[in-house]
């Protein structure tokens, strides 16, 4: 029997799901542009859950993680992203996928086994969110599917950074979130990653002419 | 006092050489600034002698005997590595792979990933050590595409991706510890992402989530220390990035990787009461050991041949450590050390081989004996001493793991047998054509450098014939407290 929730919980269990929506909706998206706009709503989602908990819990800290999600993950990061794809000439770009319905059956798969993997955890959980990290879970081997199984370059960094979004929400969810010295070295972190990341667009290009991973298969085992 | 030096000077060379990076004479100020973290790193050393282990700065660092010695050796590498890229990259510069600009980069960011090493080290935090780990990561994707051929950039991107996915597991295990630790230690001030303090409850600490935390980080640092299944980045990264690259990633970042699971096994041990932590290092390392034993047949590359070598002997370190106990521990110290120091070396000698032929595979270099002597000297003699010859402290370190296998886990013995008996032999037969025999490549343009070889295979023989009691005690310090 589960004890009633109240509406701040509901309310974040409705995020979560919505988390793992958009998680869907990005390995099923072909266009470039509109992966990064599906970022920037995960991020959009993050700031709002990570508000909530700030208020539920009255704590300090996680109202300057959300704001600091605010700027760099609904802002900073699409920007950064959309003004490389209009340099690079690749903003509609779209990158084709393996067959849709197997990928969508192997997610289906994935947040099976989060939400096992997440089971003896949650139940030790004591925050308001702990039935939500299965999704954080699901999230980050979601994220992790779509990196294996996309060719382009900035499709995987686009997978990269929703991975992130995916641990960001398994400490929110767990702990409060980490303590704010770590959360801002991370922040940095991420943020000279896709600086080196659109060099290496650029790098990338300029030597293969394209973005297209099948190409960096020369180093093999030999 | 001495660790701020430590680690504030790299950091302010970093910066320095960002600005004037692009001068001739920067090759000798990365010298000088590399010289001075030396000499504060051997402060920092007769200060933990004297005193014992010590945390400063509210605690967020933390130095004993284990850590400290690690410290010495980034410090000691690092130094060498600085005098002998100062030819090198001169030669690479004459040869138009290089340019100023990149040579700037080059020079602040060989600093930035000192410095990002030396904070790993010396973090008392577990949040931290992740963020110097990760910035560790991307002062060297830089690094490795230096000469931004489509080889390059190929091996720069895998490592990218590879390691940042491995270290994003390892965020996630970090989490899943500060989850378990907050509840028993409070998340005010940090307290639970301290390792002095979750060493000291690690016996309170839920089983459960430590395992599942363990797995996480052990699969996360474990993809940058090479091992086996998640070793692919390694060989091409270190093949083609610059040499002086090559070698402070073989002979540092993976013992820096090393020491982070070291740390986090030896939380998950005290905490789920088992073995199964040793058990899962001593099956990665074994995994990894025999895998690139038999790889290393296959290799036309001598850097990436070097490199296969690396992901062997960190499975042997792996392995030592995943046994556990005074003797294991002390030799998987010991090998860190030796192994650190003749990868080095090797790579120093197969750089200027490389350079000297005017390729990297293995069929084009041929006689270098005759060519320059010093080179092909440094080249055999750093073969045989990785490949465990004794008197080479390699062959001691081995001896010493391969006697606690067979004490406590006979099983393990013919594997690590055979594969270092196959490891033998593939290094062997290649190398020993690339040394002897008939050429007519020229001598390089400036002499190299390799005063940094002979005193690396120096300090290996020593270490092979006579360890100094002081050493020797810090070590069995140093492997009492991995337990």
């Amino acid at each position: 029997m589960m004890p009633p929730l109240n509406l701040a919980t509901q309310l974040l269990h409705v995020l979560a799901a919505g988390l793992l929506m958009i998680s869907f909706s990005m390995l099923a998206q072909r266009r470039t542009r509109r992966l990064i706009v599906l970022l920037a709503w995960q991020g959009v989602v993050l700031t709002a859950s990570t508000l909530l908990v700030a208020v539920t819990a009255h704590l300090q800290h996680l109202y300057y993680s959300a704001a600091l999600t605010l700027i760099e993950k609904v802002w900073l990061m699409p920007w950064i992203l959309l003004r490389l794809m209009r340099r690079l000439g690749i903003e509609g770009d779209s990158d084709p996928l393996v067959n849709i319905p197997t990928l969508m059956l192997v997610g289906l798969g994935l947040v099976i086994f989060a939400f096992g993997l997440a089971q003896p955890i949650s139940s030790l959980a004591t925050t308001v969110t702990r039935q939500t990290l299965g999704i954080a879970m699901a999230v980050i081997l979601l994220a992790f599917l779509m990196m294996i199984a996309r060719h382009k370059a900035v499709t995987q960094v686009i997978g990269f950074l929703s991975m992130e979004n995916g641990l960001f929400f398994a400490a929110t969810s767990t702990t409060y979130g980490m303590p704010m010295v770590i959360e801002l070295g991370i922040a940095l972190d991420l943020l000279v990653g896709v600086f080196i990341f659109g060099i290496f667009f650029f790098q990338i290009r300029e030597q293969f002419d394209s973005l297209d991973l099948h190409q960096l298969e020369a180093l093999k085992e030999d | 006092m001495e660790l701020a030096w430590v680690l504030g000077t790299p950091l302010f060379g970093a910066i320095v050489l960002a600005v004037l990076g692009a001068r001739r004479s920067a090759a000798e100020l990365n010298v000088v600034i590399s010289l001075a973290t030396l000499i504060a790193a051997a402060a920092l050393v007769l200060r933990i002698i004297g005193q014992g282990s010590m945390t400063v700065a509210h605690e967020q660092f933390f130095v004993d005997p284990f850590n400290v010695f690690l410290i010495a050796l980034t410090a000691l590498i690092g130094f060498t590595t600085a005098v002998f890229s100062r030819p090198y990259m001169r030669i690479e510069q004459d040869h138009g792979r290089l340019n100023t600009h990149r040579l700037r980069l080059y020079h602040s960011m060989y600093q930035l990933f000192m410095a990002a090493m030396l904070v790993a080290l010396s973090t008392n935090n577990m949040g931290l050590l992740w963020v110097a780990m990760e910035a560790a990561t991307l002062s060297t994707v830089l690094l490795v595409s230096l000469y931004r051929t489509r080889a390059s950039i190929e091996a720069a991107w895998k490592y990218f991706i590879l390691c940042g996915v491995g270290i994003a597991l390892a965020l996630f295990g970090t989490i899943l510890l500060y989850f378990a630790a907050e509840r028993l230690l409070g998340g005010e001030g940090m307290r639970a992402l301290l390792w002095t303090h979750l060493n000291a409850a690690k016996g309170q600490l839920d089983p459960t989530v430590i395992g599942l935390a363990f797995v996480f980080l052990l699969v996360g640092y474990g993809t940058k220390v090479g091992l086996a299944p998640l070793h692919n980045w390694l060989p091409d990264a270190h093949a083609e990035g610059p040499t002086p690259v090559s070698a402070v990633l073989s002979g540092l970042l993976l013992n820096v990787a090393m020491y982070a699971v070291v740390r986090c096994k030896i939380l998950a041990a005290g905490a789920m009461h088992s073995a199964l932590p040793g058990r899962m290092l001593m099956a990665f390392g074994l995994f990894s050991t025999v895998l690139a034993a038999f790889l290393l047949w296959r290799q036309r590359d001598i850097k990436r041949l070097f490199g296969y070598s690396s992901i062997e002997h960190m499975g042997i370190i792996t392995f030592a450590f995943g046994m556990g106990g005074p003797l294991a521990n002390f030799a998987a110290l010991l090998h860190m050390t030796v192994h650190s120091l003749t990868k080095s070396a090797i790579f120093f000698a197969a750089g200027h081989a490389s350079q000297i032929a005017g390729t990297q595979r293995i069929d084009g270099i041929r006689g270098l004996l005759a060519v320059s002597p010093t080179v092909g000297w440094g080249l055999m003699l750093g073969s045989l001493a990785i490949l465990g010859t004794p008197p080479f402290g390699v062959f001691t370190s081995e001896y010493m793991v391969l006697i606690t296998a067979m004490r406590d886990h006979p099983w393990a013995t013919p594997f690590l047998l055979i594969a270092l008996a196959v490891a033998f032999a593939a290094i062997f037969f290649k190398v020993q054509p690339m040394v002897f025999g008939e050429t007519d490549a020229r001598r390089l343009p400036h002499p190299p450098a390799l005063v940094p070889v002979f005193v690396h295979l120096s300090i290996v023989l020593m270490l092979g014939l006579y360890i100094p009691p002081a050493l020797a005690q810090w070590y069995r310090l140093a492997a009492s407290l991995i337990g």
